[in-house]
């Protein structure tokens, strides 16, 4: 009856654990960060959090790193449900609006944190124009734009379109991109001229600047909304129109992996692996990929980032970030507000944006500038070129991209694009799924 | 087995002591109520963590919002329903309001019939070769149980690794003089490997669930048919497949209900991709409640999928008894 | 045959039917029927085994060997040298010269298709520019753990083990101990509702768990059991097959065996413990191997209810280490390796009781 020592054992084990009941709470006050990763900027968090530790006696900081994809889905239960943590690094600023802590009366100077920040960024974090609360900070900006393999321009000996002009079309920067990948394909590599993250919000840039209306303004130029606040988006106008069928045609044309759209269905993708491994000419992503390509690319070809590409519209890209927010369920508000005006204090942040190679919204820091740790040139040039798109981001873009509905339209987008490019839709009915999508989302919100 | 001597003693002891408080506990209520205290703590567990859950999930189904707390969610009666049902041809997703649930019911359809038939075939096959006096049948019998041990997604992750287009497969392919294929780009292909990995991770169990009902068939019938002149097929017709009947509905009803519910592999090789290729029905829910953020609309997919289930078990299982009194 | 087949502890028959379907070719002749029979079985190794082998086996590679196509079979490393004069080993290459010989050189660096190599012997000499083509790398086979120990090193593997061990052992205590005394209880008592009870048991295995993560983790949270690992242990252990399993198996047990008991003095606690449950023990035998399996392999539950890293499984963490947008393989390959090798070695060791155990427990 050897089984029945086993069950025994276990019967055993259970009892103790039982038995062991919950461990006497210490004496220092833990603060907790949940934290996700797009490069070495954890490592860079968790370093940083050492030397706070060390000044400051009595604080310990724990980083809970999750994935990206299951940021949202652990955080929202959690913070419904009165478990959220001190801190969390958040993309989908609006999402939580209502159970961020209002940090004004911990702040040792709340107009100087007001003053260190850009306006439009304050208000994205408060819940409307009555709300003059300061809820958290922008740990990195992001813009979108392009990045091409500048090698392999030179070794097909065409010109980079954007080196002798200010304003590039999509088409010719396709164009030479085409050009670029004939010569240098063989038969043992394949080079795919250009290709797009698997995103709504990496084809808002071009559908903007091809004109594309993704909402109408009142007679006071503000966005139309519902009675809730969302945004009424609306699909179909010529500019996206235009901007969809780009890369439907790119997928037709064989000009892009299809990999990144076709071959991942129900979330985000990118085309970063076929980057780094020099089988793309130009890859549309953003400022977010620079450290990895640092770490990655390595000496192994030149990559910079270019503008971008202009349409009859404007040659905006989509600003973004991710924002380090505080909770009100904060046990220690605090000693979280503390941690928050460390970190996001001039010195502090300047040092975890050169080393994690970020842009940054952070006032004083864009006019005085920052010095990027890094020997890789292509990462500095991209980084001065992105700073250069900050200041042409378009009005739509940052409503696009502050709308509380604005990730229904990202996911419509995303997926309904998918399904034309896999010819389940055509580009038609999937313009109207995607207006019929949002109007949902609307709807059930 | 001494060193779990001394232990199982001291568990023997503890449930002794048990005794002292149950042996009063038995008499008060009763010999025959002792039932009701041997299934409560598993009712207890089973009410409030499965069944309880279940139920308020069916309540999200009539109701919309944002928040994920029943009581910040505004009751809808059967809007999401009526929604989900709302379709001017079922046979076309494009014409339905919610055509991405008519395509992963579709897709789902489609999966199930060929993946239960996939996995009867190949698991009676193996359970016949095995249960034929060879060598090594015991290494054999592992080898075919083991992927049934690994997690889903370590068994996404595995052909992933092989079927990607720089994979094994596709190398193998090339070697021989082939040209690469799109194995998990194409619509055809990606739903083809998903179900093949789905066999491939799950016919190992009922290999051997089949195994068991061979061996329990009696041998005499055998001898039987041999005096009344069986050949081989004779008596694999007449007497292995109607004696296997019983256990080929358990393998039945098990394998349907978990191919109806197939999710965790092929949302991490496939994620439901190209396209809505291997959008599947449980994905379908999992994805509009987490990324689309409808969980009324997930939760009302979720009821009509489970009432659909229940709909094939019982009619399984009908068949099963006329088929067994038959 | 009104009743579905019972359980018999028969051996296989091994008479002298001539049956290719059925049985075993009479005689010691080697059949054909034998060698299909076999054929079959070594294919379907190569098919179920094959994969995970190439797995382990990848794991072992150098990560720029990953991304190589066509994938070498075995682990190749890049050979390296080190050259006096620059800081890092520098990666040896064998180089066809213009003159069509071959030289062994050390690249120092390399822009698009032109490489600068230098000779390692004479490393004063001016640099060569080489065209990328006309290098072939030097590599060597190697089974080192380089990739495991960067891996490991990455994230606190200990502590994500501890805990999903602590899980699986004490969540498989608590699911038998609560599945066989509903068992008994549903198997050996007539009570009013006892089938109705049964029914609605087994009609929640029509609800996936992936559809019910928000409502049970609200319960979870009322109960105060959210970042605890009581809160992954306890909702899972009143498994609707558990009982069922074991229900099944308890009905074969005579009930005169019981009778007996009560008549010699035994209260209903222990028959259940002393009588009952070492006549099941095949079938709890097999339970706990699944209960083992699900709960070391579970990852959506555990990913809602904990949050902090100290209380990850080792699924949750290998899932949190994948980043969001890139597929490290070569920190994704070793990890589940590693998650894989405790469920296999319970395996190696139990694989007779699982497979013999899941045979003669006869799930009807």
């Amino acid at each position: 009856m050897e089984k029945r020592h086993l069950f025994s054992l276990m019967l055993l084990v259970l009892l103790a654990v039982l038995a062991v009941g919950t461990v006497s709470a210490q004496g220092t006050v833990e603060l907790r960060i949940t934290w996700y990763n797009d490069g070495n900027e954890g490592d860079v968090l968790r370093d940083l959090l050492d030397r706070y530790e060390a000044e400051n006696p009595g604080v310990k900081v724990v980083i809970d790193t999750i994935a990206y994809a299951d940021l949202d889905k652990t955080l929202q239960p959690q913070v419904e449900t009165g478990n959220a943590p001190d801190l969390a690094r958040v993309t989908d600023v609006s999402r939580y609006k209502g159970y961020y802590l209002d940090m004004t009366p911990y702040l040792s100077d709340p107009e100087a944190w007001a003053a260190a920040w850009p306006a439009p960024i304050i208000e994205w974090m408060q819940s409307g124009p009555e709300d003059k609360g300061l809820y958290g900070f922008m740990t990195q900006a992001t813009v979108t734009g392009p990045f091409i393999n500048r090698t392999l321009f030179e070794q097909a000996g065409v010109d980079v379109p954007s080196d002798s002009s200010d304003q590039v079309t999509w088409q010719e920067w396709v164009d030479a991109a085409k050009q670029v990948a004939d010569a240098v394909s063989a038969p043992d590599l394949k080079v795919y001229p250009v290709a797009i993250d698997r995103s709504g919000h990496r084809v808002w840039g071009p559908a903007l600047n091809m004109g594309a209306v993704f909402f109408e303004r009142d007679a006071d130029g503000k966005p139309l909304m519902d009675e809730k606040g969302n945004v009424l988006f609306t699909a179909d106008s010529p500019g996206f129109r235009s901007a969809a069928q780009m890369i439907l045609d790119w997928h037709a044309n064989g000009l892009t992996p299809v990999e990144v759209w076709a071959g991942a269905g129900g979330s985000y993708a990118s085309a970063r692996d076929f980057f780094t491994n020099g089988q793309l000419v130009l890859f549309m992503s953003g400022s977010w990929q620079i450290g990895a390509f640092a770490n990655n690319i390595g000496d192994a070809f030149d990559w910079e980032a270019i503008p971008n590409p202009c349409g009859e519209a404007g040659c905006t890209g989509m600003p973004g970030g991710a924002a380090l927010m505080a909770f009100k369920d904060s046990k220690n508000p605090e000693a979280a507000v503390r941690l928050m005006e460390w970190l996001s204090s001039a010195p502090v942040h300047k040092e975890f944006v050169e080393r994690s190679l970020f842009l940054t919204y952070h006032v004083e820091l864009a006019q005085s500038g920052v010095d990027y740790q890094t020997n890789v040139p292509g990462a500095k040039k991209s980084l001065d070129t992105f700073l250069g798109e900050i200041p042409k981001l378009s009005d739509d873009a940052w409503v696009l991209q502050t709308a509380r509905n604005s990730f229904s339209l990202n996911i419509a987008i995303r997926e309904r694009l998918t399904q034309a490019i896999t010819g389940e839709l055509t580009l038609d009915e999937a313009i109207q799924r995607i207006q019929q999508d949002v109007d949902d989302a609307r709807a059930s919100s | 087995m001494s060193p779990l001597r001394p232990l199982s003693r001291a568990v023997t002891a503890v449930l002794g002591v048990a005794d002292i408080v149950l042996e009063p506990l038995q008499n008060r209520i009763g010999l025959r109520r002792m039932a009701y205290f041997f299934l409560l703590p598993n009712l207890l567990i089973f009410g409030i963590f499965i069944l309880f859950p279940m139920l308020l999930n069916f309540y999200y189904g009539f109701t919309t919002g944002e928040s994920i707390l029943p009581q910040n969610r505004e009751f809808v009666g059967t809007q999401n329903l009526a929604k989900l049902l709302d379709c001017q041809d079922f046979r076309n997703p494009n014409t339905c309001n919610e055509d991405r649930f008519w395509r992963a019911a579709g897709n789902t359809v489609v999966f199930v019939v060929v993946e239960v038939t996939l996995i009867v075939v190949f698991s009676l096959a193996t359970a016949l070769a095995l249960n034929r006096k060879i060598i090594g049948r015991g290494f054999f019998r592992s080898v075919f149980f083991y992927p049934v041990l690994l997690s889903p997604v370590v068994v996404a992750l595995i052909w992933k690794w092989l079927l990607q287009q720089d994979g094994l497969l596709n190398a193998l392919i090339v070697s021989a003089g082939g040209q690469r294929q799109p194995f998990l780009i194409d619509s055809g292909w990606a739903q083809f490997w998903a179900i093949i990995v789905g066999v491939w991770a799950q016919m190992g169990f009922y290999t051997l669930i089949l195994l068991a009902g061979l061996q329990s068939i009696p041998p005499d019938l055998y001898e039987a048919g041999e005096i009344d002149g069986a050949n081989a097929w004779t008596s694999f017709r007449f007497i292995t497949l109607p004696m296997l009947m019983p256990t080929m509905f358990v393998v039945l009803v098990l394998s349907l209900i978990r191919a109806v519910q197939i999710f965790d592999h092929v949302f991490v090789l496939t994620g439901g991709g190209p396209g809505t290729a291997t959008l599947y029905l449980v994905q379908y829910i999992y994805t509009t409640a987490f990324q689309s953020r409808n969980y009324g609309l997930a939760a009302a997919a979720s009821l009509l999928l489970a009432l659909v289930l229940l709909v094939l078990t019982v009619t399984q299982l009908r068949l099963g008894r006329r088929a067994e009194a038959a | 045959m009104s009743q579905p087949f019972t359980v018999t502890r028969t051996a296989p028959y091994t008479g002298g039917v001539v049956a290719f379907l059925t049985r075993l070719q009479g005689g010691s002749r080697f059949t054909t029927s034998d060698l299909l029979t076999y054929a079959y079985l070594l294919i379907g190794t190569v098919v179920m085994f094959a994969p995970v082998l190439w797995l382990v086996v990848s794991s072992f590679k150098q990560e720029r060997e990953l991304t190589a196509f066509p994938p070498s079979l075995l682990p190749y490393w890049q050979q390296t040298v080190a050259v006096p004069g620059y800081e890092n080993p520098l990666d040896l290459y064998d180089v066809t010269l213009e003159d069509g010989t071959v030289k062994r050189l050390a690249q120092i660096s390399r822009v698009g298709i032109n490489a600068q190599m230098i000779d390692p012997e004479n490393p004063d000499a001016p640099p060569i520019t080489v065209n990328i083509r006309q290098r072939q790398p030097v590599r060597y086979l190697n089974f080192s753990l380089q990739n495991y120990n960067e891996a490991i090193v990455k994230f606190p593997f200990v502590t994500y083990l501890t805990n999903s061990v602590i899980v699986t052992v004490v969540a498989t205590a608590l699911t038998l101990l609560i599945n066989s005394m509903a068992a008994f209880g549903l198997s050996k008592y007539r009570f009013k509702g006892r089938d109705v009870l049964f029914v609605v048991i087994l009609s929640t295995l029509m609800v996936p768990v992936s559809v019910i993560l928000i409502p049970a983790f609200l319960v979870i949270n009322q109960v105060g059991w959210v970042n605890n690992l009581l809160g992954v242990i306890v909702p899972g252990a009143a498994t609707p097959t558990g009982v069922f399993l074991l229900r099944q198996y308890m009905l074969t047990i005579p009930d005169e065996l019981i009778e007996s008991a009560r008549i010699d003095g035994a209260t209903e606690w222990r028959i259940y413990w002393q009588i009952v449950l070492p006549l099941a023990a095949p079938a709890l035998a097999v339970l706990a191997i699944f209960s083992v399996m699900w709960r070391w392999n579970d990852f959506l539950w555990p990913l809602i209810v904990l949050s902090r890293t100290e209380l990850f499984t080792l699924q949750v963490g290998l899932n949190a280490f994948q980043g969001d947008l890139n597929v490290q393989w070569h920190y994704i390959l070793p990890m589940t390796v590693l998650t894989l090798l405790p469920i296999t070695v319970v395996f190696a060791f139990l694989q007779r009781y699982i497979t013999t155990g899941i045979a003669t427990t006869g799930l009807k």
